[in-house]
């Protein structure tokens, strides 16, 4: 798949959702096995075009989440590989025993899109709202968990899950107009984390969204004069333990995240350096726990703390402290 | 028709094996009375209906069978035993620690066990995916029978199943709801009112049919029927008694986890070799 400026600036016009559906076109001259499952988002997931061109490779099956993931198992089993799509909450929380069980337990190696996850369509309230499906999903085992920071990244990830065998689930967040991260193509690889910039002062460790506003966050940290260094950690199962073990020289660890502060990256960061003799200490920015209101996603962005400016000034204050 | 009186012989057997293994479970107990209601029908499905070699489960043109009832294992594993698919060594695992044959099925693919269930209301759609996927295959001669239980229709998935697979007019699925009208805690009339099953069935877009399901006739009857010119998903009401064959089991809702101590264990002995 050619990833030039062009498709960069579509995909991230689209929003990480509807990028699902440009990417799905290429499923099939990866895997001719590949099979696309939504549950009543055909449209949310770009997919109108994958469902014309490739209909006997796509099934709607309604808005029955569970009984999507139990399909995509029985297609497992028979040797296909399916792509299933809803929303983020209702492909995570609404299936969860679904995801368990046959992904996990008997490991089919189902994708799982979740679409518009985190804040992205808060504007419909916390029901859509989607701030534990990593911490759901990564505590079965089996499970690869993905959260691309862009839309370059999203296609990159889709691409090496159509091109990978386990159970799989891939989180998109941001809405539309998201802002990009890979202005081009770059290597990939599911469990190793990518380092944006070096720096001694500070380690961020961001994923999804979050990659793009500690970028951000670090600019201006940096005009404080803090040196930060920033890693995109789009792999969150399995975690990359040496690019953890490389933030720990820094005086202070940040890990940021579109999800809640309880049992998403941060934790998965923390349990890991829970052992380690030497570690700085660790500030886990992420949604507070609690619901909020409905609103705009720039808006929820902020009411949660997680622009920019909020993480520079949540870093800066702890830093202080070190 | 087929030779009845070899189903009748092999269903006495698993419903005495059913006791032995429950008896050799010792105290913790196991699922006994949900797995002696369905002993007749695995008997016919696995003797007289299903197309597999036993020697190759995992042969393409096999018909696949899932049990979502997983309760139930231990009387497929008895079936699947006394046809000389599972071995004498499989079968002294039953219930041990670390064993792959336990209370509820471990997918096992050169077994034949087909799915790893217990969770109840999975099944109908992981049929409904493999039957999908058989006619991707262009496998138009296999079929997928599920074997789910009454209660097992208090779960919501189920009805999602339901649905699609009449949407996607799968005629090569076949459920067998295994009628004990009983459930964990009592009478499902009790629990939870069903209203008709049939009519819910029937009006999602199966086509129905029920058995008295300790008949071996009747289940081979019915079943072969059902397979004939099938143009939808169907169903099948086996009508059965929970715990049947043990007087003292029969209908009680506190033997779906049972325990067969000395005394009881010679008692349905007694009556098992009285039938």
């Amino acid at each position: 798949m050619e990833l030039n400026r062009q498709t960069i600036r579509t995909y991230s016009l689209l929003g990480s959702h509807r990028t699902f559906g440009q990417v799905a076109l290429e499923f099939p001259k990866i895997d001719d096995k590949i099979v696309v499952l939504a549950a009543d988002q055909c449209s949310p997931a770009g997919l109108e075009y994958f469902r014309d061109q490739y209909s006997d490779k796509y099934y709607n099956v309604g808005i029955a989440e569970q009984n999507m993931i139990g399909i995509a198992a029985g297609l497992a089993k028979e040797g296909f590989k399916p792509f299933v799509t809803a929303q983020a909450t209702f492909s995570t929380t609404r299936c969860y025993d679904q995801i368990k069980i046959n992904m996990g337990y008997m490991g089919f190696g189902i994708k799982v899109v979740g679409l518009s996850a985190g804040l992205a369509i808060g504007q419909y309230g916390a029901t859509h709202m989607s701030m534990e499906d990593i911490a759901l999903t990564r505590a079965i085992p089996n499970m690869v968990v993905l959260s691309p920071a862009d839309c370059t990244e999203t296609a990159k990830a889709l691409i090496a899950a159509a091109k990978d065998d386990r159970p799989t689930y891939i989180r998109l967040s941001g809405w539309m107009n998201n802002p990009i991260v890979y202005k081009e193509d770059y290597n990939f690889e599911i469990g190793k984390a990518i380092t944006m910039q070096e720096g001694a002062d500070i380690a961020i460790i961001a994923t999804g969204t979050m990659v793009y506003n500690s970028m951000k966050a670090s600019k201006i940290l940096e005009e404080r004069g803090l040196s930060v260094k920033v890693v995109n950690m789009h792999t969150i199962k399995p975690l990359d333990k040496n690019a953890i073990k490389d933030c720990c020289d820094a005086k202070l660890l940040v890990t940021v995240e579109e999800h809640s502060v309880i049992g998403g990256l941060g934790s998965a960061v923390a349990e890991e350096i829970s052992l380690y003799n030497k570690k700085p200490k660790q500030l886990i920015l992420g949604i507070e726990d609690y619901y909020v209101k409905p609103g705009e996603y720039n808006y929820l962005v902020k009411r949660v703390g997680l622009t920019s400016n909020q993480i520079a000034e949540k870093i800066f204050e702890t830093y202080k402290g070190v | 028709m087929a030779d009845m009186m070899k189903t009748k012989e092999l269903a006495r057997k698993v419903r005495r094996d059913i006791v032995d293994l429950t008896y050799q479970a010792g105290t913790n107990g196991t699922h006994i009375g949900g797995s002696l209601s369905i002993v007749e029908v695995l008997s016919v499905l696995y003797n007289d209906i299903m197309k597999f070699n036993k020697n190759d489960m995992t042969d393409e043109s096999r018909d696949r069978f899932i049990i979502s009832k997983g309760h139930g294992a231990m009387a497929q594993y008895a079936v699947m035993h006394r046809i000389g698919i599972l071995s004498d060594e499989d079968m002294a695992t039953f219930k041990k620690d670390g064993s792959s044959f336990s209370t509820h099925p471990y997918m096992n693919v050169r077994k034949g066990i087909e799915f790893s269930t217990g969770s109840l209301g999975h099944g109908l759609s992981l049929g409904v995916g493999s039957a999908l996927a058989l006619k991707k295959k262009k496998n138009l001669t296999s079929k997928v029978f599920v074997m789910m239980g009454d209660g097992e229709c208090d779960e919501g998935s189920i009805w999602e199943a339901a649905m699609s697979a009449a949407n996607f007019k799968l005629d090569n699925l076949i459920l067998i709801i295994d009628k004990n009208r009983l459930q964990l805690d009592g009478f499902i009339e009790d629990i939870m009112k069903q209203g008709s099953l049939e009519n819910k069935w029937k009006s999602f877009g199966w086509d129905i049919c029920e058995c008295d399901g300790h008949n071996v006739e009747d289940v081979y009857k019915t079943m072969s029927d059902a397979l004939k010119n099938q143009k939808q998903p169907t169903v099948i009401f086996a009508h059965t008694i929970k715990g049947k064959g043990v007087s003292f089991i029969e209908n009680q809702y506190n033997w779906h986890i049972g325990v067969l101590n000395d005394e009881l264990y010679k008692k349905a002995v007694q009556e098992l070799e009285v039938q």
